[in-house]
């Protein structure tokens, strides 16, 4: 496929969502919504150390409570060495089977590492208390310095540092190295004319999804299971459980419900595999919802960071070098996104000459997960910053300092392959002639400026599209529906077969319905998943033409397709009305059978994405609170299928990125307890933090894709943390380099920098 | 002849090549020429994404390679 210049009928308009009556009405079933007779609840024994031996676990006294049915530890989920391939380095599934439950070791506090059923979920969470676990306490590594320091502590014995290890390989701390390389990056800072280097640090934080991890298993006597779970990934949580548990996948059938966000965190499997275990023990289905507290402590965050970033420039603010330091924590087990955030830290810049290295570190914190554009926000908060640093001293503007260096199409990433048609510098030029820009920041506000980067991903998708004989459409996906990707996939039947979106029925399938399709993230299914829409409604169309050939008796090739109906070609049958859909349709049965459209993909990945954002921020130097003004984001998006669920991308990832920025930390006691897991204290941004946020979407058409679409939702999470710092920065004064901006550390700076 | 990429931090598995050459129809040909070459980089592969052309692919085993493509071996993403 490629893109096809045309103008659209459906694709750009804003319809209502179909899943919108149900959702604002309280009738959509969530994870915790699912209720099957003879239930029981489970409830997770915990780890109250950061890091223990596990000497010894007695569930004798919980299982002899009156109402529990089962009781399991490491020991009913066998350690596994396989893999899943999925994006982020394979999923290793011994480490995803451990962090489940832990075997030999708590390496977080929260580990689970015994699990309980009941007749109700206050049985379940009394008898956890009473699953006596003696530990041998361990030194807890609560940063990536006493990780890394000489002698330290080592979380696992076994663990070499896979690909280039800076010092010894093992038993080390460090899980793994790379190194990105280009030009001799000590010639160009010699030839620099202002060379700028700083080290930042961004904690540990929490995508905040509103919805905590729930599911019900049921096993079946006959071995047969089924999972009801709010999940991005339904075929990840049957291939991952089936092989977590030793068992053939075609045994269990996922069926995703709705879903309250996921930003990447509800990828990975922490409940699905417990409750099929206990189910099965118990011969009775298993519902298990986390508290907030759980999700908090023992899901998965991403990484605190440590980075080091050095740039050159000329005086004429032409990059000439720069060197980039990475270090990521990945929690308890290898896995941070240190690999993405060493490819994304330069990647809106074409810099001849460049070393960076980024390594991936465990501590004793919850093993982190995807979220939103992995490892990119941390990295581009570090450049962006030196980069408005350089634009300061240079006396340039930010915005003309960022388009002299911009990345264009021919352009090679820093991590290698030559971009196509990418839209930053049309990003940079919409930033520039924008109200905002142009008006006067206002009195004790900062601006802040700051450009940002995601890949956006590809892989599998399938879809199918039928066909009713009253001329209505379905379309069955695999993909649990996080942005408005169903009422997008509508818009795309909508295009293809012009039949009116409300009368086009778009659903999420369960793995044994759909055909297999990669997870919900990555950006990826508008693009991805849509492709194959678009395809299965294509494969749809080739039917009706065929159907009409068979109504006017007449070869295929007589018979054209035109706005929604089937025209005579060439002459044959002249005389020959033209054909609605719903009319070669309601002859389905008469002319073949029912027509269904079917398509499956692996897609290149989506095409590079970019987006700028723009920040007034309002600073009380008396308490150190600061209050965002006026934010406008600007982003590529290649093509925006609905208008309004992209802006809404756009604003959700940019709203995440200023609590990111602002406020949002994992605040741990020195035994690695966190002393925050709650809402209260974990502090997001709620509507009234923020003004509206004003949304610019630029369309530079992806080539891969029929309409240009490029994945939207992870870019807009980039740019904010930086955006958010030089505003800070222009306010005050003062460069801050570790977040988050919370009022205690931004009033400590004032009062060091004698303000 | 397709021209591949290898990444800086593998330069210890290949004796300091970063850049080579190869003949080979599809990328599954590519990758065993590279093997034979290079026998320590492959319990690396399957940690590695594959970018053809500019490409990046999840699971390129049988991507056809023109005569000039460029192959570039990347960490793996996918994203949240």
């Amino acid at each position: 496929m490629s893109t096809e210049a045309k103008t659209y009928n459906y694709v750009g308009t804003r319809p209502i969502r179909h899943d919108g009556a149900d959702k604002v009405t309280g009738r959509a079933n969530y994870g915790a919504d699912i209720n099957l007779p003879g239930m029981l609840y489970g409830a997770i024994v915990r780890s109250p150390h950061a890091h223990a031996r596990i000497v010894s676990i007695d569930t004798s006294a919980a299982a002899a409570m009156p109402g529990v049915k089962a009781v399991i530890t490491g020991d009913d989920l066998p350690e596994t060495s396989a893999k899943l391939a999925m994006g982020e380095g394979a999923l290793d599934l011994h480490d995803i089977g451990d962090n489940l439950i832990a075997h030999k070791k708590a390496l977080y506090h929260g580990h689970p590492v015994a699990a309980v059923a009941a007749t109700s979920f206050e049985i379940a969470r009394e008898a956890a208390a009473r699953v006596r676990v003696e530990y041998e306490v361990l030194t807890p590594v609560l940063s990536i310095d006493q990780a890394i320091a000489p002698g330290a502590t080592i979380l696992h014995d076994d663990m070499v540092t896979r690909g280039r290890p800076a010092g010894p390989s093992g038993p080390t701390n460090v899980a793994a190295r790379l190194e990105l390389r280009r030009g001799e990056p000590d010639r160009g800072f010699a030839e620099a004319d202002i060379v700028v280097e700083r080290e930042f640090q961004t904690p540990m934080v929490h995508q905040g999804y509103i919805e905590p991890h729930a599911c019900v298993a049921r096993w079946g006597q006959d071995g047969r299971a089924v999972v009801w779970t709010t999940t991005q990934g339904p075929f990840v949580v049957r291939d991952g459980s089936a092989a977590i548990l030793g068992i053939d996948a075609a045994m269990i059938k996922v069926i995703p419900t709705e879903i309250g966000g996921g930003f990447g965190g509800k990828i990975t499997v922490y409940l699905e595999p417990l409750a099929l275990v206990l189910s099965r023990k118990a011969n009775r289905p298993v519902k298990m919802v986390m508290t907030r507290d759980e999700v908090f402590r023992a899901t998965g965050p991403t990484s605190g960071t440590k980075i080091r970033v050095k740039i050159g420039a000329k005086s004429d603010g032409t990059i000439v070098a720069a060197t980039a330091s990475l270090f990521y924590e990945g929690g308890a087990y290898a896995g941070a996104p240190s690999g993405a955030g060493a490819m994304c830290c330069f990647a809106c810049y074409d810099i001849p000459n460049f070393f960076i290295e980024a390594s991936d570190v465990v501590v004793n914190k919850p093993k982190v997960a995807a979220y939103r554009a992995p490892g990119s926000p941390m990295a581009a908060f570090a450049t962006e910053s030196i980069i408005d640093e350089i634009a300061r001293t240079l006396g340039m503007d930010p915005i003309e300092l960022r388009l002299k260096n911009a990345a264009v199409e021919g352009d090679a990433a820093p991590y290698g392959p030559k971009h196509g048609p990418i839209g930053l510098t049309a990003v940079l030029d919409a930033a520039r002639r924008h109200p905002h820009w142009q008006t006067p920041v206002g009195p004790n506000q900062g601006r802040g400026f700051a450009c940002g980067f995601w890949f956006n991903a590809g892989m599998n998708s399938s879809a199918t599209v039928t066909l009713d004989s009253d001329g209505s459409a379905a379309v069955f996906t695999g993909n649990p529906d996080i942005g408005g990707t169903r009422v997008a996939q509508a818009l795309m039947v909508a295009e293809e077969l012009n039949i009116p979106v409300e009368r086009i029925r778009p659903t999420v399938a369960d793995t044994d319905a759909a055909g297999y399709t990669d997870v919900t993230g990555g950006s990826r299914v508008c693009y991805a998943t849509g492709m194959a829409v678009i395809e299965a409604a294509r494969d749809v169309r080739e039917q009706l033409r065929a159907r009409a050939a068979k109504i006017w008796n007449t070869d295929v090739s007589n018979v054209g397709w035109e706005a929604g109906r089937l025209i005579p070609l060439n002459g044959a049958g002249a005389d020959r009305a033209p054909l609605t859909l719903a009319e070669v349709a309601a002859k389905a049965s008469a002319t073949g059978g029912p027509i269904v459209g079917r398509a499956s993909l692996n897609v290149a990945a989506a095409g590079a994405a970019f987006g700028a954002h723009i920040c007034d921020l309002e600073v009380d130097k008396e308490t150190g609170r600061s209050t965002v003004v006026r934010y406008t984001a600007i982003q590529d998006v290649g093509r925006a299928v609905h208008p309004s669920f992209v802006e809404g991308q756009m604003q959700g990832g940019a709203a995440q990125g200023i609590g990111w920025a602002l406020n949002e930390e994992y605040v741990f006691d020195k035994a690695g307890a966190m002393e925050n897991a709650g809402f209260l204290d974990y502090r997001m941004p709620v509507a009234s933090d923020l003004p509206m946020i004003d949304t610019v979407i630029v369309e530079v058409p992806n080539p891969i894709h029929p309409y240009g679409v490029r994945g939207v939702g992870e870019v807009p999470i980039v740019p904010p943390l930086a955006t958010v710092a030089n505003a800070m920065r222009d306010a005050t004064g003062v460069r801050f380099t570790e977040l988050p901006l919370s009022p205690p550390r931004v009033l400590a700076g004032l009062m060091a920098a004698g303000d | 002849m397709a021209t591949v990429y290898l990444p800086s931090g593998w330069s210890g598995a290949t004796g300091g090549v970063t850049e080579i050459s190869i003949d080979a129809p599809r990328v599954h040909e590519l990758l065993r020429s590279l093997t034979e070459r290079f026998p320590a980089i492959a319990a690396q592969l399957d940690a590695v994404s594959i970018a053809v052309d500019g490409q990046i692919y999840h699971d390129a085993e049988f991507v056809t390679l023109k005569r000039d493509s460029e192959i570039h071996l990347l960490p793996p993403v996918s994203g949240g």
